[in-house]
């Protein structure tokens, strides 16, 4: 039985982790090549590395990073941040990523994603999106979501899958860094209008909020959390052997 | 030396990382001819049955991969990799294969029930249908492997040597004497995949 996967995101600038800290067993963990290295190690099911560069130079850096990182961990990994053109697919793809994340660069360009799509398959294409209830209808939000594009999320989503793309990311603005819960009824919403994977995002402070998610979604693939895996405030084989319990397919 | 089969399609980056990383003797070879100095060839691949199969034929590598593997040559074909290795593909339209296993590559959403998702995108559990291959000699059964893909090996009762189960038996692996196909990615399946990559390395030719 395909299992649900849980996936660590590592925030990278300049060659670094950004918010990594309080970790055992690990000695650097501002280093996205140990801490990807320990997350394989201790069942993280795929990897995101999110590039929040603001230089040529740090992209440079980044692609390294992530060059070292391919060459060492072999689970799948996912890189967004950044990617506004299919040369963009291509550098990261050329150096070891096996899925692109694009947000707001099809925004900007809603055509990358079928283009992406055609040149290098649907598999590493996907629709990242940062949404928010505004009068209670959920928007699209562009630049780290700071602005609202006015696009209606779930139409936004759907279309994107039309476009090609393989998998979704969906990030609730709503409930990101709260950390009382996924953001239920948004994701509800969202995987009843496509058929492609839906990795939730945003929200998530404990293990319970896991379990809830694959129980009250079960069209939701895939869960995504950062800082609570990388301050150790949820450990990943805890995380999975309460999954376990819970009757949830997971991979241990 | 491996030979990794470059016919300009996928990324080659994981495979030959994953086969360094364990050791092996493992180089990217996209000349037709110098295949023939290989000991074993990985036949890698994604997007659509057509135009690899189309890029096989175009880059030469179509008749030599054929020729290697029928002298005796170990040989793994990955995902589409795999799927190749049959006789046709029915995915759009009617397709020819290399016909290195008996069997064709039909849609998935011919098998599998309604609800579930297509592309099959993650981590599922191996099943051994008959006795464990040599590719397996390194891992157990109900070992997890990643997942990609929307169409999937049929007719290939001769061959099948691991399911999984998505709904409905779908065909994870395939062998014939040197000729192993894996549907997942081995490349990608963590440490149970690095051992599927160690135990295809220490084949020997027939």
């Amino acid at each position: 039985m395909l299992t649900k996967r849980i996936i660590p995101c590592l925030d990278v600038r300049n060659g670094r982790v950004v918010k990594g800290v309080n970790f055992e067993g690990i000695r650097d963990v501002s280093s996205p090549i140990d801490l990807a290295k320990y997350y394989s190690s201790c069942g993280a099911d795929e990897l995101v590395f999110y590039d929040i560069t603001a230089s040529f130079e740090e992209r440079k850096i980044f692609t390294g990073i992530l060059k070292e990182a391919a060459s060492s961990v072999f689970i799948p990994l996912t890189v967004g941040g950044g990617i506004n053109s299919l040369d963009d697919f291509d550098r990261v793809l050329k150096s070891g990523a096996d899925k692109v994340s694009v947000n707001s660069g099809a925004i900007k360009n809603p055509s990358l994603i079928y283009e992406a799509a055609k040149r290098y398959g649907s598999q590493c294409v996907v629709l990242s999106a940062d949404v928010k209830r505004v009068n209670g209808v959920f928007r699209v939000f562009s630049k780290g979501g700071r602005e609202n594009t006015g696009i209606e999320a779930v139409e936004w989503l759907r279309r994107g899958q039309e476009s090609g793309a393989g998998e979704i990311v969906l990030n609730s603005i709503d409930t990101d860094g709260v950390k009382q819960g996924f953001d239920i009824p948004m994701l509800k919403a969202v995987c009843e209008a496509v058929s492609i994977p839906v990795i939730a995002s945003g929200g998530a402070g404990r293990p319970e909020d896991f379990i809830e998610l694959f129980k009250e979604v079960p069209g939701a693939d895939a869960g995504l959390a950062a800082s609570i895996f990388h301050f150790g405030e949820v450990k990943i084989k805890d995380l999975k052997a309460l999954m376990k319990q819970n009757g949830i397919p997971v991979r241990i | 030396m491996i030979a990794v089969v470059d016919y300009g399609v996928g990324n080659l980056f994981s495979i030959l990382s994953s086969l360094k990383y364990i050791g092996a003797d493992a180089e990217v070879v996209s000349d037709p001819a110098l295949l023939r100095e290989a000991d074993k060839l990985i036949l890698p691949g994604v997007g659509a049955f057509r135009d690899a199969a189309e890029k096989l034929r175009s880059t030469g590598m179509w008749d030599a991969v054929k020729a290697e593997a029928a002298v005796g040559k170990p040989l793994l074909g990955i995902c589409l990799g795999m799927q190749l290795l049959f006789e046709k593909s029915f995915e759009f339209g009617e397709y020819e294969g290399l016909s290195l296993l008996k069997g064709s590559v039909r849609p998935l959403s011919d098998i599998v029930p309604k609800g579930f998702k297509i592309p099959q995108m993650g981590w599922n559990s191996l099943h051994f249908t008959v006795e464990k291959n040599r590719l397996f000699k390194y891992i157990d059964e109900g070992d997890f492997v990643y997942f990609v893909h929307s169409y999937y090996a049929a007719d290939c009762e001769d061959s099948v040597i691991a399911v999984t189960d998505y709904g409905a038996k779908v065909t994870a692996s395939a062998a014939k004497d040197n000729v192993f196909g894996c549907q997942f990615h081995p490349e990608k399946s963590g440490e149970v995949g690095l051992r599927i990559l160690k135990a295809f390395c220490e084949e020997g030719s027939l």
